[in-house]
């Protein structure tokens, strides 16, 4: 396995001036996959928009990685929500243009 | 502009720590900006209470500001504008008048404490660019192929790829794209809306498109063919023997893309309007005459 597309969680501590525990806390919850590669610890690229998110929940909020992961899903929801009110409105239009 | 720390927190001038910090926690989870994407309002807000937070958890700089109050652009003037009228000078003595500034709300932080302390836990607050949002005016046409447009957001020039399939009102992310981060943090995201115009001949229903057909009275009652238009050229259709109007057909494959799925199609609705023959001739009118009476 190659780290290309890899960013090391130590460095990503180092940067954002956290604790390498609470980076395996998340890992603990399932909130991030955290991959070896010669025996240092990387996050894919992909998931460093939600780390960071995390981070932020934690930090600023005081939200432990539990009620993180709780707070995710019901976002996602209300994201999943948002796109199907958006095809609502767009097929109620289509009905409202008919009867015009 | 003068903000009240207090108002923002929403406790009295006479707040414990205690307190405040627990307004403070009540507020941001309300407010924080990844609770409320989206919402740049929240995202002022949140702003807002941090900034309070850090001023008035701090007894220090807390003292300063109720010392200095809604002069605190021009703290240190203040201070020696009152050493000043302490010792007039005689006829020519200089007063100083105040005037409100319109400086930012972070200006007064910055001017005042000179930059950012730290906070719950040791972090330094790391303050996340504002998002900006942007419309963007598509036609049908222009959604239904993935095709990249230049758009200059806060004058520099940002290159997108729009895909294929996009929905009016949807909203993507560009992340990065948005205002800069302040004390090293990220920027913010830039969120554009699309807004998809009507189109004369085709309507949108998710991936699928409706559309109507005039059917002449003959192919209709007889059966033939037709030519219409699909999103993507011209279709040959065979047409039944009585076909009744605004009875519909459906052309799989032939609606709109399906959005971030290459290849893939929704389906054309067609609905025929069958028309009737106007300005007959005799003879046409004796033939129908005919015809009706056939049906006695």
């Amino acid at each position: 396995m190659n780290n290309e597309n890899m960013i090391s969680v130590i460095e990503f501590c180092e940067c954002h001036h956290i604790e390498m525990s609470f980076i395996d806390s998340l890992q603990d919850t399932g909130l991030i996959v955290i991959e070896t590669v010669e025996e240092t610890p990387y996050i894919q690229e992909s998931q460093l928009y939600d780390l960071e998110k995390i981070v932020r929940l934690y930090y600023d909020l005081d939200i432990n990685p539990e009620g993180i992961d709780a707070v995710i899903n019901l976002l996602k929801r209300m994201d999943d929500m948002q796109h199907e009110i958006t095809r609502l409105k767009n097929r109620l239009r289509l009905y409202e243009e008919l009867e015009s | 502009m003068f903000i009240d720390y207090y108002k923002v927190l929403g406790v009295g001038k006479n707040a414990t720590v205690n307190e405040i910090k627990s307004a403070y926690r009540k507020l941001a989870r309300k407010l924080h900006p990844d609770l409320n994407p989206n919402d740049k309002d929240s995202k002022r807000k949140f702003q807002e209470i941090n900034e309070a937070n850090e001023v008035l958890s701090d007894p220090e700089k807390r003292k300063k500001y109720d010392q200095y109050g809604e002069n605190w652009k021009h703290a240190e003037e203040y201070k020696n504008a009152g050493q000043y009228q302490e010792q007039p000078s005689g006829p020519g003595g200089q007063t100083f008048t105040w005037s409100q500034g319109d400086g930012e709300f972070s200006d007064f932080f910055e001017s005042l404490f000179g930059g950012l302390g730290g906070t719950g836990r040791g972090r330094q607050v790391k303050y996340r660019g504002e998002d900006y949002t942007a419309e963007l005016h598509l036609d049908l046409m222009d959604a239904c192929e993935t095709h990249q447009q230049t758009l200059t957001v806060n004058g520099e020039k940002i290159r997108i790829t729009i895909p294929a399939g996009i929905e009016n009102d949807q909203t993507i992310k560009i992340a990065g794209h948005g205002g800069k981060g302040k004390n090293g943090g990220p920027n913010g995201d830039l969120y554009i809306t699309f807004r998809i115009a009507g189109h004369s001949n085709f309507r949108r229903s998710g991936n699928n498109l409706y559309t109507t057909v005039d059917l002449d009275l003959y192919t209709a009652v007889l059966g033939g063919a037709i030519t219409v238009d699909t999103l993507n050229g011209k279709v040959k259709l065979k047409v039944r023997p009585e076909t009744q109007n605004g009875s519909k057909i459906k052309l799989k494959g032939k609606g709109f893309p399906v959005y971030k799925s290459k290849g893939e199609y929704g389906d054309l609705y067609i609905t025929y309007m069958v028309k009737i023959p106007v300005n007959l001739t005799e003879k046409q009118r004796d033939l129908f005459s005919e015809l009706s009476k056939s049906q006695k």
